[in-house]
């Protein structure tokens, strides 16, 4: 069997004493993508929050293992280091920080090394360019004042220049209309390769058009309830979430 | 669950603690009295005139109370400040003239080498008297005069005469009647009608006898057409006693007139800072008020910015830093006194290790005023729960048709916001010192260069590493 990238076993974890993922398993494969769909409030959010490692949330029991290594402990920056990413669905707006100081500081940060100017630049421009963010957008305050779209593609944008080997992908694609899907979804793409995985949740098949799908987890009251291929998508979209409950005769 | 503790460093000191041996050519008796008044005026050669508005303003002082608002400042007396220390020097314009540890210490200021590569003048005040002062020669060939206010009442009696506490008369509150009896030193600057003055002109204010008073004058007159950024400084080393310091400015800006004036204040955290600025706007002119406090014990700062013509315009940006044992009490104060004038007010506070940043503003918008455009911007930032902040903002509109916007913002470090940049692996203090450095942003940019340096200091942030 492939090394695991991602390995989550029987995962506890809640916020101020509340459980909300309650002995969650889930592993992704190098290279792979792979879908959680879930309806609200069924932790989906919390268990991306969590894999990286939001200090508001609590493991009480299970752990995170990344290239084999238990990453539990880890703190966020430190996991960001190791190669995870989350893209946000409701980016932070932060004032006095512009998006080129924010991503050269974080490249910086991830790779080790100083990052020069002049080519740092040049490929932010490109990234920018193929996003269709406007070039004064590096200079602008993060996410200050952004549209929705304009916020999504920024986190696209930060994927691209940052090049994790995981990224997790909340929700990138609520709220965008039909071009700015086809933009996000096409950076998503040019994100993958052999060597980059993706962990995506969505409502939406429309970012998945450009990717192949290579495994789908259902995710109801903090637990994986089903697990298949891509066909199980379509399987969800036709018949909803509470069949998958009633054949399995649980909860 | 376990947080870490940043520590965002307050300004390097060091630099601004070194003293001097107080080898002052004389020292006024400490307290107020008309004779020790009078004392003052004689060594200080004023014209009779003077003599007398310095006794009026002394009777003046002791009938008027102490303000019923503001910070405490209880610990301030009277009888134990040396309010006249004349330094053992001759005013000059020529460095190697000034005594060598009161250069020395300008030096570590790093004026005279301001003075080479960007300022087109320096006045440097030691103590209550002004110890040099320079100008660029095609600046005088211009008309422009730029000198110490004892020059002035010499040389430019009548200007001085005209102008002098008429903007701020001693009746105006306890600590302007106290100025104007005790007053020393402070610049004069004259720039005639369309001049424009290119390079800045900077006054630094150094106060290093200890318990003493400084109340340096500061009168500047920009003619119609005529521009001028005018850069204050000032600092003091720390010591045990109460320091003081009242010092006043007014400022005279005429029809289409422009003037800058930049203020960063250091004072050591021994002073009670009770400053009083004013500016009188004509029509078509505009004040801009740069301020930035980091210094003193108290602080109590408003400028104000009379509009008096049509179309007068304020810009105001504001950053004030309280850390442990502060109390700074800073904001502005606009009138809007003529249709179509506009006020822009645009402040950051931030409040660390128990110290306490209040903004405070009065925005007026007198009858005769229809169209006035006012907004104000305060936002505050306390770095831990020891600290506090407060925003004061008021604001009374007479005028017909004024737009007047206002938006408060008191808040901490953002928990989302620092899981967002470490998400992107940056590590949290960094993370800290990235936010707290884009809150004072839009201000930092205003600020003159040199200093510019200094606020970066002030962010600089470091790991204390302490759990709990």
């Amino acid at each position: 069997m492939a090394e695991h990238l991602l390995d989550i076993r029987g995962l506890h974890a809640g916020v101020e004493g509340k459980e909300i993922l309650k002995g969650l398993s889930l592993t992704v494969g190098k290279g792979e993508v792979h879908v959680i769909l879930g309806p609200n409030g069924s932790g989906k959010s919390t268990l991306m929050n969590v894999i990286m490692g939001h200090p508001k949330y609590e493991v009480t029991a299970g752990s995170i293992a990344f290239e084999g290594e238990d990453i539990t402990a880890l703190k966020t920056f430190e996991r960001a280091r190791k190669g995870l990413f989350l893209s946000f669905q409701t980016p932070e707006e932060i004032p006095g920080i512009s998006v080129e100081n924010m991503i050269r500081t974080a490249k910086q940060a991830v790779s080790g090394e100083r990052v020069k100017l002049v080519p740092f630049r040049r490929k932010l421009k490109e990234m920018m360019a193929e996003l269709k963010i406007k070039p004064e957008y590096a200079d602008r305050y993060l996410n200050v004042g952004f549209s929705g779209g304009e916020k999504k593609r920024n986190e696209i944008l930060q994927l691209l220049m940052l090049d994790p080997k995981l990224a997790l992908l909340d929700e990138t694609d609520s709220g965008l209309d039909v071009d700015a899907v086809q933009i996000v979804s096409e950076g998503v793409a040019k994100f993958h390769n052999e060597g980059n995985s993706c962990l995506i949740i969505t409502h939406n098949t429309r970012i998945l058009e450009k990717l192949t799908v290579d495994r789908v987890h259902v995710l109801m009251n903090g637990t994986i309830v089903e697990e298949g291929g891509a066909e199980l998508i379509d399987d969800i979209n036709r018949r909803g979430f509470t069949h998958i409950l009633g054949e399995g005769g649980e909860a | 669950m376990a947080k870490k503790k940043t520590f965002v460093e307050d300004i390097e000191r060091t630099l601004y603690d070194i003293r001097n041996e107080d080898h002052s050519a004389y020292k006024s008796e400490s307290g107020l009295t008309p004779d020790i008044i009078r004392d003052i005026s004689r060594r200080k050669h004023d014209p009779a005139w003077m003599t007398e508005f310095r006794l009026k303003a002394l009777d003046t002082y002791n009938h008027i109370g102490l303000p019923t608002w503001g910070p405490d400042i209880s610990e301030l007396d009277m009888d134990k400040i040396v309010t006249y220390v004349q330094p053992d020097a001759k005013m000059t314009g020529n460095w190697k003239d000034v005594p060598e540890d009161i250069k020395d210490t300008f030096d570590r200021l790093g004026i005279p080498e301001a003075e080479k590569t960007s300022l087109g003048g320096v006045g440097a005040q030691y103590d209550s008297e002004v110890v040099y002062h320079s100008i660029q020669e095609d600046m005088v060939k211009q008309g422009v005069i730029y000198t110490d206010m004892e020059t002035a009442i010499r040389e430019h009696e009548d200007l001085v005469k005209e102008y002098f506490m008429k903007l701020v008369p001693p009746k105006d509150h306890k600590f302007a009647a106290l100025h104007g009896a005790v007053w020393s030193g402070g610049s004069f600057v004259y720039v005639p009608a369309g001049v424009h003055v290119k390079m800045p002109l900077q006054s630094y204010f150094r106060l290093n006898a200890a318990g003493a008073g400084q109340f340096e004058h500061t009168l500047i007159i920009v003619e119609p057409g005529a521009s001028l950024h005018f850069i204050e400084g000032c600092s003091a080393p720390k010591y045990n006693v109460t320091n003081l310091h009242a010092g006043c400015v007014e400022l005279y800006v005429k029809e289409g007139a422009r003037l800058r004036y930049s203020t960063i204040e250091n004072w050591s955290r021994n002073m009670m800072n009770l400053n009083t600025k004013r500016a009188l706007v004509e029509k078509d002119g505009i004040i801009e008020w740069v301020s930035g406090s980091f210094g003193s014990h108290v602080s109590c700062l408003y400028p104000c910015s009379i509009l008096h013509g049509e179309n007068a315009r304020c810009e105001f940006t504001g950053v004030t830093f309280a850390s442990k044992g502060q109390d700074l009490d800073t904001g502005a104060s606009v009138i809007c006194a003529a249709p179509h004038t506009s006020a822009n007010i645009n402040t950051r506070t931030i409040s660390k290790a128990g110290g306490k940043a209040t903004y405070r503003s009065a925005v007026k918008v007198t009858k005769n005023a229809p169209y006035a455009k006012c907004s104000v911007n305060c936002e505050s930032l306390m770095l831990d729960s020891a600290s506090r902040s407060d925003t004061l903002p008021v604001m009374d509109i007479e005028g017909d048709a004024a737009e007047v916007g206002h938006e408060a913002k008191i808040g901490r470090i953002s928990d989302e916001a620092i899981f967002y940049l470490t998400s992107r692996g940056i590590d949290e203090d960094e993370a800290r010192a990235m936010i707290v450095r884009g809150f004072v942003e839009p201000i930092a940019k205003e600020l003159p260069l040199e200093y510019a340096v200094e606020m970066n200091n002030l962010v600089n942030i470091e790991l204390e590493g302490t759990m709990g």
